[in-house]
Order: structure tokens, then sequence, then C-alpha cells
């Protein structure tokens, strides 16, 4: 199918995109790697009046270290985030879960923000945020404004982003000795939506879980943090007889639901699975060697 | 409601090496421009949801969806099509690798899986089997020609990988 006709804007300042979405008002919807939005003007599930393109705003792209953390843009694209030798090095969690984005072309053009922005529950980046405690940073005219990632993600396709706003970039916080992360998830295809994911970030000491976050995608509206599964898992050695009480812990935690892809029941299965997955191989030698730089991202200060 | 807004832009970019300037509506998706305004058919329009892989093309040397990008998005972009690529004699180890395997079966899907091949292998040449199958899952072959179309893959990559060596 095509899209219904509508107007295109291509703004090269932020100002200009400010003004645009004043014009336009709720009808308008920003444009930056479009593979998700695209497919929806395709189908008509969106007709939107206007589009504002923000792919030419500049600086968006950016993959930098500052004090507050590793900054990541808006516009940086996903297969430059997963080739970043910057992320690989201070994010580990993100650089697991971005092969698992789409498909190399979807990569290509896809971007970070952007799939933050759309906020589907089965999409892995909403998780990894919510993991690392990273910040999400939007502008509106005249004004900027920091969220917790955890409170960014309000339901489907719904985030604490107001009319007017952007999301310019996201900071994670700077990761401190003995925090591990792993990223895993199960799809029926590779690189389609996962039926259930995973991301953890947990701090171990003396070979004990001393805090976890275990954070969940495809089993709820927004990415589901598994509260109960973490204090089963706080203080104790993450052997097998505590994961299956973290595992059963999370029949209390989640809520999956069911459609036309899988039960809740076979979710919530499924979820047990990822999780002693997940965590056995947080019990294995630290992070391998990362591999050599391929030489595709757009670090700075690498 | 239509407005001037929506009415056509002008656009330039070079197409396989050749400098294009037409207008085109906002809503045409960058596949549609190839093959209705340039006559370059070679890239297939399937799914036009981004799930089928037929419509893959190149732009500034980056491997994309062309039902997903706008023709207008490629405004002051390099694009280049399986008939740029292979016509450069690019590809022509895996063009032949797919005929002499029997991957190339109806025709559709190839020029995508061609262009998805030289990726995989331009960013891996000594991809495994597994690998390739993982990258090669964003393309459909409603023929089911994967096995071969696989191994051909493989083959170039075990070729390619060897004479670099």
């Amino acid at each position: 199918m095509k899209p219904a006709p509508f107007a295109y804007h291509r703004p090269t300042t932020l100002d200009e995109a400010f003004e645009l979405l004043e014009r336009y008002g709720p009808d308008a919807r920003i444009l930056a790697g479009g593979q998700s939005l695209v497919p929806a003007l395709n189908m008509r599930l969106a007709t939107p009046s206007a589009l504002i393109d923000i792919n030419r705003l500049p600086g968006l792209d950016r993959i930098h270290l500052t004090s507050d953390g590793l900054v990541v843009g808006a516009l940086a694209r996903q297969d430059t985030v997963e080739h970043s030798p910057l992320v690989a090095r201070h994010v580990p969690l993100i650089a697991q879960a971005m092969p698992h984005i789409g498909h190399l072309a979807i990569r290509a053009r896809g971007t970070f923000g952007g799939s933050l922005a759309l906020a589907d529950p089965a999409a892995e980046l909403p998780a990894c945020v919510v993991a690392l405690g990273a910040t999400i940073r939007v502008a509106g005219r005249g004004r900027v404004r920091e969220i917790p990632a955890a409170q960014f993600f309000r339901g489907i396709y719904t985030t604490a982003l107001e009319p007017g706003e952007i999301l310019t970039e996201v900071v994670v916080p700077p990761i401190h000795a003995g925090w591990r992360s792993a990223f895993d998830e199960l799809a029926r295809r590779h690189g389609d939506y996962a039926l259930v994911g995973l991301a953890v970030h947990c701090r171990l000491s003396d070979g004990a879980v001393a805090e976890a976050r275990l954070v969940f995608t495809g089993v709820g509206l927004t990415p589901v943090r598994a509260a109960r599964a973490e204090a089963e898992l706080a203080g104790r050695r993450p052997e097998p007889g505590v994961l299956a009480e973290a595992g059963r812990a999370l029949e209390a935690d989640l809520d999956p639901p069911s459609d036309i892809h899988a039960s809740g029941a076979l979710r919530r299965h499924l979820a047990r699975v990822l999780l002693s997955r997940v965590l056995g191989r947080l019990l294995e030698p630290p992070h391998p060697p990362l591999s050599p730089d391929r030489g595709r991202g757009k670090d700075e200060g690498a | 409601m239509r407005g001037p807004d929506m009415d056509s832009l002008e656009i330039s970019l070079t197409v396989n090496g050749v400098p294009v300037r037409r207008r085109v509506e906002p809503r045409q998706s960058l596949v549609d421009f190839l093959r209705y305004e340039l006559e370059l058919t070679g890239s297939h329009v399937g799914c036009e949801h981004g799930a089928c892989g037929a419509c893959t093309v190149r732009v500034d040397g980056a491997l994309v969806r062309g039902c997903l990008m706008l023709a207008v998005q490629a405004d002051g972009c390099r694009v280049e099509t399986i008939e740029g690529v292979a016509g450069r004699g690019e590809i022509f180890d895996l063009q032949q690798a797919f005929a002499e395997e029997n991957a190339l079966q109806c025709g559709f899907c190839t020029p995508g899986m061609l262009l998805t091949a030289h990726e995989i292998l331009r960013q891996n040449p000594r991809a495994d089997e597994m690998e390739i199958r993982k990258a090669l899952s964003g393309n459909y072959c409603r023929c089911t020609g994967y096995h071969a179309i696989v191994e051909a893959v493989r083959k170039v990559g075990a070729a390619r990988s060897g004479a670099t060596r």
C-alpha cells in the first residue's frame, strides 16, 4: 500500500523543528529512522498531516563520553551504536542488545532515539535504558528536560514526551566496577520482535548478587522490571536453586498478555527460561575480550 | 486536504553514479522512485513494510530498505541499485555462485539477496553458515531457496577471505 499524502519538512535546526511542531500540532509526526513510522504510513495505520524529518539536524548523532556518562545522540544509527567501541566498552548491555534489532538494513537506518520514542513494549532498547538507569534528555522550545528512563515509558507507544518536544539524547551513567550486564531474547525468527526479552544489569560482590535490575520486554505495556525476582537474588550467590526461586518469583512479577504469537502462559514460561539463561551467563568470567573495532562507529574520544 | 506543502518537491541525487534531478511527491518511496521515475526495476517491491528485503538498495554506502525511505529523503544522497553494483562487476563472484548453486529460482528476491550477501561478507568475509542465515533472515525467498543461497554466500566468503589472506 502507499501512504496518504502529507506535507514534508526537513528542518536544519531544532528551533525550526519546534516551530513546525507548533504549526501542525498533534497531527504532525517526527520522522527519524522511519523503520516503524514508514510501514505505518504505507499501511495507512498512520495518516499524519505533516512529517517533520529530523535526519538533517546537526549534532544529534554523536556518541561521546562526558562526566555524566556516555551520551548517545538520538539520531545515532543503530548499526553505528552496534559497532561503537565506546558503547562496547562503557555500555556492554546495549552492545549485546543491538544485533537483536531487526536486520542489517533496518539497523543501518533505524535510530537509537527513534526506538525509545516509539516505545514499542517488545523493543530491546527501552528495556536496556531502564535497566541501566539512564536519563532521557528531551528538548522543547526554550527548555530541556531530563527524564529518568524508568519514568519515560508510560504505556504502549506512549512516553513522557509532551507536545512540542523532541528526544535529543540519552545519558548512560558511568558503570562502576563489579557491575555486569547481559541481554538476550527469544524470537520466532532472528530479527523479529521478541516473544520475550530480558536485560539484566547487576552488581556482583564476592560472588553474590549485591543488586540486580531485571527488565523484561514483550510481557506488558512497557518494559517491566521484575522486582520480586530481583529481591530473591539480592545478597545471594546465583546458584541453580537461587535462580529457580527467582524464576518462581516471576509468577508474581509478570502478567504477560496473550496474543496471536503466544499465550501469556507460554511467555511466562519463556521468561523463566531466559532468566536462568541470562543470569547463568553472568556466572561466567567477565565479558570476553571485545573484538577489535570494525571501524564504523562515529565515536569521539575513543 | 491538500495544500501547497503537499505538492512535489525537487530533489537532486546521484543514482549509480549518474546525477539525477526530479520533482517527487513526498509520499513516494525511494524504491517506487527508482522503479517508476528512473525505470531501474531491479529493486522489487514486496511487502512494503520492511519485512521482505526485496527492495534493498544502498544509500551513501549503507544497505537500506527502499520501501522504508522516502524519495525526498534521498535528496543529496548517493544511491546504488543492483543495476549499478552488478554493472560495475562488484558482485560478479556472488552472481556466479548464485547461478552455480541454483540459488536464483524465480529471481524476485535475488537483487536484495545479492546486496545483503555482499554487505554480510563486507562486514565479515569469514561469516559461518549460522551467521549468514541470521543476517539473511531479513530477506524472504518465496521459493524457499534459502539453503542454496546460504551455500552460495558461504562459498564466496571462503573464496574472498582466502584471496585476501
